[in-house]
């Protein structure tokens, strides 16, 4: 396993009564792509903003390599950011742009030319050199953005909703294209986004944040499968919870009896959730629960049965593969794997 | 044979025509009699010959150019224009970091603070500019102070000065000069300073990289906005020169008035004119290479 780059250790930050980070405690590795997730205001750009250098965090520390990043200036960090408007100078060529940090390291011409001219090649952007950001389309434009914070190879790479001002396809092209420069400039990146099918497709681990608190730090499959509270269960996926009282066999709901999971010897109240995949459409002899379908949904390869349990709030997602077979006002039965039920305590 | 619908088509278009001439109706009518029909007259009397007392005589002349490089002349546009200058560098070192503060303002006192500014507007210009000479003279409230606390030991001939007119000039356009800067700080993104300083530049090169080059378009035209009024005025170069220090502006208001040389008047006020084009083609070209629209767009 690759080693801790960046040390995020119980940083707080309070603007007058709002407070938008609460005792972050955050390890990055080397090399890794790494996001921040979470719904708008969760303080995830504040987080960032403390990284670049914008923000000075009321506590908490911040190492980079060992090294104590809150001591210097945001101009001396060796950590670029990408700035979610691109924030491109109008009134340089995409080359000056890129040109314009190495130029601030004091290097030589010759050597600003080469290492402009290969970063331009890496992102594909060699026959645009000469133009204004204004002659050029959204997605030339984040890939300028891209370029003229990868060629300072900065030991942190921040990207701030990167791909968020553009259009669906684009979007999807630049997800991979990102992961592959990652792959190739070999710089660990911390990008923020709300968007959790982006921070899914991309990130190594991801940090699951809520109004200034980290929820979970964890590998996308882990998120999934393991969350550790309701708020990252509910915000990544669709999930179904039900609340009871845990026992060994599984979680006791009042008016729904006991439904089963496999979580050893435990206790007390507890929340069980089960995915919409992991449940299953069974005969009457096996059901755990039966309910009415109040909707279904076709999305192509799978689709999405609403159905209303009595006793029971919140209507029961269930996918299955292909279109569904039951109908509005159909009464189906619902059994599940215990193994892939989750147990939740938060 | 035209069809019916090339005939619809056609009154449509009429139509539109009507409709755009009703609105732009008022504005051609105010260019035309305003603008256009006085600078054709200035323009055509450049060519006469003067008229005994005043107006011209319908004869095609070129003497009245020949005039303008007598030294006399020349000395009085240089004065003007080194005047004039002077005001607008001043006016600059000001200006510019008087709007930068206030762009940089809580919004809410930015307001109060461009009301300020603005403020001495309210009063009639020529009661402000003696309100100057109030200040200025040997018993005004400048000496009297600077030699009560002994600085000096006798009042000083700050009045009828060149020095004064510059002053009064400052004072009277400062305001022109703020108002431009102060929206094109304000309208910059600040993210550009941030990524600046990102990138590795210290406050001081974000600043004269990003900051000053993206303002330049809405500096210039303070710039335009002061030299141009200074180099024409000729209340300040009167009230607070005292005539010793005659502007173009004078020399333009002399012939038309007292001399009674209507031509050449009118060339000296050509001048300007052609000066004051010059300047904003100057301003509109920088401005169009720093927002890069330029060749390829």
């Amino acid at each position: 396993m690759n080693q801790n780059l960046l040390s995020i250790t119980g940083v707080s930050k309070n603007f007058g009564d709002v407070t938008a980070l609460d005792d972050v405690s955050i390890e990055i590795r080397e090399n890794e792509f790494f996001a921040l997730l979470g719904p708008s205001g969760c303080g995830k750009t504040t987080l960032l903003r403390v990284l670049a250098g914008f923000e000075d965090p009321d506590t908490g520390s911040v190492t980079l390599g060992g090294q104590n990043l809150l001591s210097l200036p945001p101009n001396k960090r060796p950590i670029n950011l990408m700035f979610q408007s691109y924030a491109l100078f109008p009134h340089m060529s995409v080359e000056k742009n890129v040109a314009y940090g190495l130029q601030r390291e004091g290097l030589g011409k010759d050597e600003i030319r080469d290492r402009v001219a290969d970063v331009l090649t890496t992102v594909g952007l060699t026959d645009k050199a000469s133009r204004r950001p204004a002659q050029l389309s959204g997605g030339q434009r984040q890939r300028v953005a891209l370029a003229r914070a990868i060629v300072k190879r900065p030991q942190l790479l921040l990207l701030d909703e990167p791909l968020s001002a553009l259009d669906r396809k684009v979007r999807a092209e630049m997800q991979l294209e990102l992961k592959r420069l990652q792959h190739e400039v070999g710089i660990t990146f911390v990008v923020v986004t709300h968007d959790q099918d982006e921070a899914m497709s991309m990130a190594d681990r991801i940090a699951v944040m809520s109004e200034g608190v980290v929820k979970q730090v964890a590998s996308p499959v882990d998120l999934y499968s393991r969350p550790d509270n309701l708020f990252v269960a509910d915000f990544i996926g669709s999930s179904n919870a039900f609340r009871g009282v845990a026992s060994e066999a599984g979680v006791q709901v009042d008016g729904l009896g006991l439904l089963p999971g496999t979580f050893g010897a435990s206790s007390g109240e507890a929340t069980l959730i089960i995915r919409p995949e992991d449940m299953r459409l069974v005969d009457q002899d096996q059901a755990v629960l039966a309910g009415t379908v109040v909707d279904t949904q076709f999305t192509g390869g799978s689709s999405t049965i609403a159905l209303s349990i009595a006793g029971h709030s919140s209507p029961v997602l269930v996918s299955c593969q292909g279109s569904a077979s039951v109908t509005r006002g159909d009464t189906v039965h619902l059994a599940w794997d215990p193994s892939r039920a989750i147990k939740l305590t938060k | 044979m035209t069809s019916p619908a090339a005939q619809g088509r056609g009154a449509g278009r009429r139509r539109a025509l009507g409709a755009r001439f009703v609105f732009l109706g008022p504005g051609l009518f105010y260019v035309t009699v305003f603008m256009a029909i006085p600078m054709l007259l200035v323009l055509s009397y450049a060519f006469l010959k003067r008229g005994r007392f005043g107006g011209v005589k319908m004869e095609f002349t070129l003497d009245n150019f020949h005039r303008v490089i007598e030294s006399v002349y020349v000395s009085v546009i240089g004065n003007s224009i080194l005047i004039a200058a002077i005001t607008t560098i001043l006016a600059l070192l000001i200006g510019y970091p008087t709007a930068y503060a206030i762009a940089r303002l809580p919004r809410k006192w930015r307001n109060l603070a461009l009301v300020l500014v603005v403020l001495p507007f309210w009063t009639n210009f020529l009661i402000r500019t003696y309100a100057w000479i109030l200040l200025l003279n040997s018993e005004g409230p400048l000496n009297k102070g600077l030699t009560a606390v002994g600085i000096l030991h006798e009042p000083l001939d700050l009045l009828y000065t060149r020095g004064a007119v510059i002053a009064g000039l400052l004072y009277a356009y400062l305001p022109l000069m703020i108002l431009p800067i102060y929206a094109s700080v304000e309208r910059l993104d600040n993210s550009l300073i941030e990524a600046a300083t990102n990138l590795g530049a210290s406050r001081a090169r974000a600043f004269f990289t990003v900051t000053l080059p993206l303002t330049l378009p809405g500096t210039m035209i303070g710039a335009i906005f002061v030299f141009v009024p200074s180099l024409g005025n000729f209340i300040v170069p009167e009230l607070l020169g005292g005539g010793k220090t005659v502007m173009i502006g004078n020399l333009i208001r002399d012939q038309f008035l007292k001399a009674r040389d209507w031509p050449f008047g009118a060339v000296l006020a050509l001048i300007m004119v052609a000066l004051l084009i010059l300047l904003f083609a100057g301003q509109a070209a920088i401005s169009r290479r720093i927002n890069g629209r330029g060749r390829h767009a």
